[in-house]
């Protein structure tokens, strides 16, 4: 069974995100880190791959070289090997250009099971395997809480708006994964010793035989225009309780009319 | 410019944030149709003249009874297509964002999310993204048609217009990969007491509640405020209250007069299903909480001692 896990590298979660002025995307310079709930999919990711004895764990990425920083972090998690899509003409790419690209090296990768965590923490969008499935016209099951693979089929437990969904859909497919779905195990220091001397190719556009135009902006069909600040909710006010906090609440709310 | 808005809908009834899209796409200028697809669904579809469609495409199949994306990635394809489309519109759900992705890697279209708003300005259509935590507003762009937009839920409330809407239905052709999905399972929890998603009040409480009991107090406090009660995704993971009541990303959209947050961190996947709410009222004992930084009033407090209280205090005013 081979695997592929798409992750991505976001700014660390301690760091003040913003959008740079002059480019208007993502600063990317500070800390990077891991997307969180990729390393769910890591997991579940190794957990199917050790359950059938066999295969391989790929993980394949789209980012700045630096981002084989993360990279390791999930091979020291215990995945085999990595792969980098690394390109100055695709910075900037938007769900159209970063999906025909990582699809090119999903197709040739040509994995059994295709996998993404469900988030990205850094553009709070919640789309990019739908188009990556459907550029492989593969099966799709997304927000999977729950995930069992045998006889040739991939099946997933859900929870949407109204309850609980089970699909299932024959392999290849591809899966996104909900953070409830696993416990991600931290890298042991023999795995973390181990990832620096795992395969890590980077490479680029060229490598893989993706015209130029189908990356960055020229591959994108969406513009960043202008940035400005949200509009303000209101007033906000915090107040420590002193013991009258009950008093305070019902105070406001009689202000506002609502009681 | 025409403009599609895809209509969801489930247990016969179109969903309330879908139709507030179609209320906002009016903005745009020009007439508005809707997309219904599913299976014995034409009746459904005819309803949405009321909230402003002068046309509804239909497509009834029973390969479109399950609400799965990849059939609809199909059927859409074939409309915009055809129709010669220039703007598709979504409210945001798990079924809308998969079908939008689908549809926008089917068709190389633009695709932007997160929006709040959208507007034509000197002759562009230009949306408006909340990004990073809602610290930013984005004026984003298409820079080809058809742009394919997701909006969050909630954002804009059906306007009724009582106009009738022009039923058009479609032929429909699937792709073998589209229909490689297959729906085995659908339960469906009945909630008890009001909807949340009709609430004037909502209640909530996440893992500051401490235990699953914690909600006894919860409950008490939205019956004498007359409301509903919610729940974080946390605390319904940890089987503390049912699914129908989670509001967030990953559950319901909400947005009522008064949203009383209790032991809820706010977290932005929770942020995203209440944000709408008109006045919002936490209660947590961490000071660093993010609710406080959008909540109108926030006591910095232990629940525990300040929701009985207040449920009392309630009561007595009320009498």
């Amino acid at each position: 069974m081979k695997i592929a896990v798409c992750v991505k590298q976001v700014p660390d979660a301690a760091a003040t995100k913003r959008i740079d002025p002059g480019t208007k995307r993502l600063d990317r310079s500070g800390e990077g880190s891991l997307n969180p709930v990729d390393a769910n999919a890591v997991e579940e990711a190794l957990r199917i791959r050790d359950a059938s004895g066999e295969g391989e764990v790929v993980l394949v990425s789209l980012g700045p070289e630096k981002a084989l920083d993360s990279l390791r972090k999930a091979l020291a998690m215990g995945a085999d090997r990595a792969l980098l899509i690394s390109d100055s003409e695709a910075a900037g790419s938007d769900l159209v250009a970063t999906s025909s690209l990582l699809a090119k090296a999903l197709e040739r990768e040509g994995a059994d099971l295709v996998l993404f965590g469900q988030q990205a923490s850094d553009s709070d969008g919640a789309v990019l395997w739908a188009a990556v499935a459907e550029r492989l016209r593969l099966p799709l099951i997304s927000q999977a809480a729950e995930l069992t693979v045998a006889g040739g089929a991939v099946t997933g437990k859900r929870q949407t708006e109204f309850g609980y969904d089970v699909i299932r859909a024959p392999l290849p497919a591809v899966v996104a994964v909900a953070d409830s779905i696993n416990e991600p195990r931290y890298p042991s220091l023999k795995g973390i010793m181990g990832a620096k001397k795992k395969q890590q190719d980077v490479l680029s556009l060229a490598d893989l035989g993706i015209e130029p135009e189908r990356a960055g902006t020229t591959g994108s069909r969406t513009e960043v225009l202008a940035l400005s600040d949200p509009p303000p909710r209101g007033e906000t006010r915090k107040l420590e309780d002193d013991g009258t906090g009950a008093e305070k609440i019902v105070e406001f709310l009689v202000e506002k009319r609502l009681v | 410019m025409s403009v599609v808005v895809f209509l969801e809908h489930h247990e016969g009834e179109l969903q309330k944030g879908s139709l507030g899209i179609l209320a906002k796409a009016g903005q745009l200028g020009g007439e508005v149709a809707g997309v219904v697809l599913g299976s014995g669904v034409e009746e459904l579809a005819a309803g949405a003249g009321r909230y402003g469609a002068s046309t509804v495409y239909v497509a009834d199949d029973a390969k479109l009874e399950a609400p799965l994306p990849q059939p609809r990635v199909d059927v859409l394809a074939q409309l915009v297509e055809e129709k010669g489309i220039e703007t598709v519109l979504f409210a945001q759900s798990i079924l809308s964002a998969d079908l939008a992705a689908g549809l926008a890697a089917r068709l190389d279209a633009g695709l932007n999310w997160q929006l709040v708003d959208i507007a034509t300005q000197d002759g562009a259509v230009v949306g408006k993204q909340s990004a990073l935590g809602d610290s930013v507003l984005v004026d984003v762009g298409w820079t080809s048609t058809p742009r394919l937009a997701l909006f969050r839920a909630g954002i804009a409330d059906p306007v009724e217009t009582g106009g009738t809407a022009t039923v058009e239905k479609l032929d429909v052709t699937f792709q073998e990969h589209s229909l490689a999905a297959e729906m085995l399972e659908q339960a469906h929890e009945e909630s008890s007491g009001p909807s949340i998603e009709d609430a004037d009040i909502i209640v909530a409480g996440g893992r500051g509640l401490g235990a699953p009991e914690g909600f006894g107090m919860i409950e008490e406090l939205a019956k004498a405020l007359g409301g509903a009660v919610a729940a974080t995704r946390a605390v319904v993971d940890a089987g503390w209250y049912p699914y129908s009541a989670q509001v967030g990303q990953t559950g319901k959209n909400v947005s009522p007069v008064l949203y009383v947050a209790c032991g809820i961190s706010g977290a932005i996947q929770h942020k995203v299903g209440m944000q709408g709410s008109k006045v919002i009222v936490a209660i947590n004992k961490d000071p660093n909480a993010p609710i406080f930084e959008f909540a109108d009033l926030g006591i910095v407090g232990d629940v525990q001692t300040i929701v009985p209280k207040l449920t009392e205090l309630v009561r007595a005013r009320k009498g």
